[in-house]
């Protein structure tokens, strides 16, 4: 992991208590992310990247565990004191449609956080809601419309743009692409990784698509029912999956290309529940490659190659 | 793959028009399309391009005084050799096709399932209805369909209700339900849409399996091209309410012949490609511009204010449909050139 992160999670966990039992939903969550750098977050529905990428922004509670943001430990923050920190972080929702106001003209949306944080006069407001519309490729002249009146990559955009008003330094952007038809999810793609380069941004970016995933990030957490199971280097892990479960996760993703190899491999089952997880390995009651020992303890992170982490005791597959 | 001979499904011509407050809109507009026995035909398209409601005038079941099929023909062959137009049967005779012909599967299982009544008997209900099955025989084809499509378990899933199953689960449920009268076609819209990919994995590989074991035709909705690889012999593209291109689905995918198959197939990230994109630095082919709105088409080919390859004849009339090859068609008065 990199020297001086810009942002560090240490043993992140979150719980919740439902009908009596108690839900283990994040467990010995750690990982850093570099100035500049982007980072994916993968993982099937219910792994919990949302949870993660919200309680990075203290947008939920963690149960337990560390976030520091720049050197600042966030996780014991006073409010006044998170919400000066606020604007630097920004949150882009998955939901172009249900994030954005209808009653509110986009001009009134891409003004709220700065209004909010008193920053600049109504002039200058404007100014920079113009300048974010330029730079996400939408017209000046959207200021005075209404979000419904846009398509849903228009809508993308401006919530992209809303974000970038308050000059963050840091995006989690959650699914940002995953409601987006293909032709327009790749122009939202370029934009998104055009603005990243540009401006510097520092990002965690959320998708279950791992295609989209390689595309636009240095390094990617695979995530399992709430537990890391490999981090690595983009280039690396696409080209050498080591966990089993990323292995099949892989796999199962189908191929346009109609010379693809067809030998997939099919993970059996369902994806156990929070509420009785499996003991040691949590992958390993589909796992092609689970031996006795795996229900033992809980596998931790071990360095397979360098920068690559993964999970998982077996050292003998290939 | 052998191209089927005779067509179950063949529709002609098909347009269904919507009434809306703007007025009426055409969401398709003279599809032409046929499915073999045991041929799986793909769909695809974007958001609004006339999938679904392609498929819902196939088993009628459009909107009433909303939604009706304009013009065209939609002939089936059901099960005792016997060819109609689906277009012109009442929903009396329509009722009989349905669940018992023509078996369906949505994307949102939930949708077909009544959460008030256990799996089994909702899968037992089409033997019932359509074989008059007695209970106790019906609900034991119920619990072999249920095995069939490898749930496991499956005496004691059939006595539950489907809020108690995974969507997988609920998935396989909704297909043994479809499949419970041996249809000869079965249509399936996104069946897979709303599955995490290792469950879609899952699904695809049952249905594959299903489709060969009992030599149904398959019309298979979706906007997912790497499904369409997975699953299909023959795939139709959609834009703005008429196919573009159509083929065997390795030749179109091989050889895009219209413009805007090329766009999809190049702005589809693809695994292990992003990687050599990001190192040369370039990015992704992305198609510019939005889909058109129904109520406001473009002249001449719906496709034209997004393509690169446009010249002034393009919007001149509505392309026809033109043969690349013998199996191959293209909407585009270029198609020569595209893809060259
Ligand atoms: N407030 C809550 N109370 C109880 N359980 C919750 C709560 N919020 C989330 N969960 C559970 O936490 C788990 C992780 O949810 P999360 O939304 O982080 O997953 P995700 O990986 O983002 O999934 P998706 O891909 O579907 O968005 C899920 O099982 C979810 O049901
Ligand atoms: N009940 C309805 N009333 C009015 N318009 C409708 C109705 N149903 C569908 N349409 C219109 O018909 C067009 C085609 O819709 P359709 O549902 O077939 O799209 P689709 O290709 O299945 O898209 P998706 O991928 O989003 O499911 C759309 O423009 C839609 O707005
Ligand atoms: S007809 Fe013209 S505008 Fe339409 S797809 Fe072909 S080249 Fe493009
Ligand atoms: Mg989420
Ligand atoms: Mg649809």
């Amino acid at each position: 992991m990199t020297a001086t992160p810009f942002i560090s999670v240490r043993d992140l966990a979150k719980h919740y208590v439902s009908r009596g039992t108690r839900l283990n939903i994040l467990e010995g969550i750690s990982f850093d992310i570099a100035k500049g750098e982007v980072v994916g977050l993968v993982g099937e529905s219910g792994s919990g990247k949302t949870t993660i990428g919200r309680s990075v922004l203290r947008l939920v509670e963690p149960s337990a565990g560390s976030v520091k943001f720049d050197g600042t430990e966030l996780t014991t923050l006073s409010s006044a004191q998170m919400r000066r920190t606020r604007p630097r972080m920004q949150y882009i929702f998955q939901d172009p449609f249900a994030s954005l106001s209808p009653r509110m003209t986009i001009g009134e949306i891409l003004t709220e956080g700065l209004k909010i944080q008193g920053i600049g006069t109504r002039r200058q407001r404007v100014d920079r809601a113009r300048a974010a519309l330029e730079q996400v490729d939408l017209p000046a002249d959207a200021i005075h419309r209404y979000a419904h009146e846009f398509s849903g990559g228009q809508r993308q955009r401006i919530g992209i743009a809303r974000a970038l008003t308050l000059a963050p330094e840091f995006l989690v952007a959650d699914e940002p692409v995953s409601a987006l038809d293909v032709s327009i999810q790749a122009q939202v793609i370029n934009l998104l990784r055009d603005l990243q380069q540009r401006l510097g941004l520092t990002m965690l970016f959320i998708s279950h698509d791992l295609a989209v995933v390689e595309y636009i990030c240095d390094r990617v957490i695979v995530l399992y029912l709430g537990r890391i199971m490999e981090i690595a280097p983009s280039a690396d892990l696409y080209a050498r999956p080591q966990h089993p479960y990323t292995r099949a996760l892989l796999s199962a993703i189908p191929s346009p290309d109609p010379d693809a190899p067809r030998n997939r491999q099919i993970l059996k089952g369902d994806i156990p529940s929070l509420a009785n997880p499996p003991s040691g390995c949590v992958f390993r009651t589909r796992c092609p490659n689970a031996l006795e020992a795996c229900a033992g303890v809980a596998p931790q992170l071990r360095q397979v190659a360098p920068g690559h982490y993964k999970a998982c005791i077996r050292d003998d597959l290939n | 793959m052998n191209a089927p001979t005779e067509p179950i499904l063949d529709i002609r011509g098909l347009r269904t028009v919507f009434r809306t407050r703007g007025g009426e809109i055409t969401a398709v507009n003279g599809i032409d399309l046929t499915v073999g026995a045991g041929e799986t035909v793909a769909l695809v398209g974007e958001s609004g391009s006339g999938k679904s409601v392609t498929s819902l005038s196939v088993m009628r079941l459009l909107t009433r005084n909303i939604g009706s099929i304009a013009a065209g023909s939609i002939h089936f062959r059901s099960k005792d050799g016997r060819s109609r137009d689906l277009a012109v049967l009442d929903e009396q005779q329509m009722r009989q096709i349905r669940g018992d012909d023509i078996g369906m599967v949505f994307q949102e299982p939930m949708s077909s399932l009544n959460p008030v009544f256990t799996i089994g008997d909702q899968i037992s209900e089409p033997l019932r209805v359509h074989r008059n099955a007695a209970r106790k025989s019906a609900m034991e084809a119920a619990i072999t369909l249920l095995e069939q499509v490898g749930i496991p378990d499956a005496r004691r899933r059939a006595g539950q209700y489907p809020h108690e199953l995974s969507g997988g689960m609920r998935q396989r449920a909704t297909i043994a339900m479809a499949l419970a009268c041996d249809p000869t076609l079965l249509i399936a819209d996104e069946p897979t849409t709303a599955l995490d990919v290792t469950i879609q994995a899952q699904i695809l590989d049952l249905l594959l399996k299903l489709q060969r074991e009992r030599g149904m035709g398959v019309l298979f909705v979706t906007h997912n091209l790497g499904v369409v690889a997975e699953i299909a012999h023959r795939v139709a593209v959609m834009y703005a309410g008429r196919i573009v291109e159509q083929g065997p689905v390795a030749e179109v995918f091989r050889n895009p012949r219209h413009p805007y198959t090329l766009g999809l197939l190049a702005s589809m990230p693809k695994l292990g490609e992003a990687t050599r994109l990001k190192q040369d630095g370039q990015k992704l082919a992305a198609i510019p511009g939005v889909v058109p709105s129904l109520a406001n088409m473009p002249g001449g080919c719906a496709f034209s204010p997004r393509c690169r390859f446009a010249i002034g004849a393009c919007q001149a009339g509505v392309p026809m449909l033109e043969s690349v090859d013998a199996v191959h068609q293209s909407r585009c008065i270029r198609w020569q050139e595209v893809g060259q």
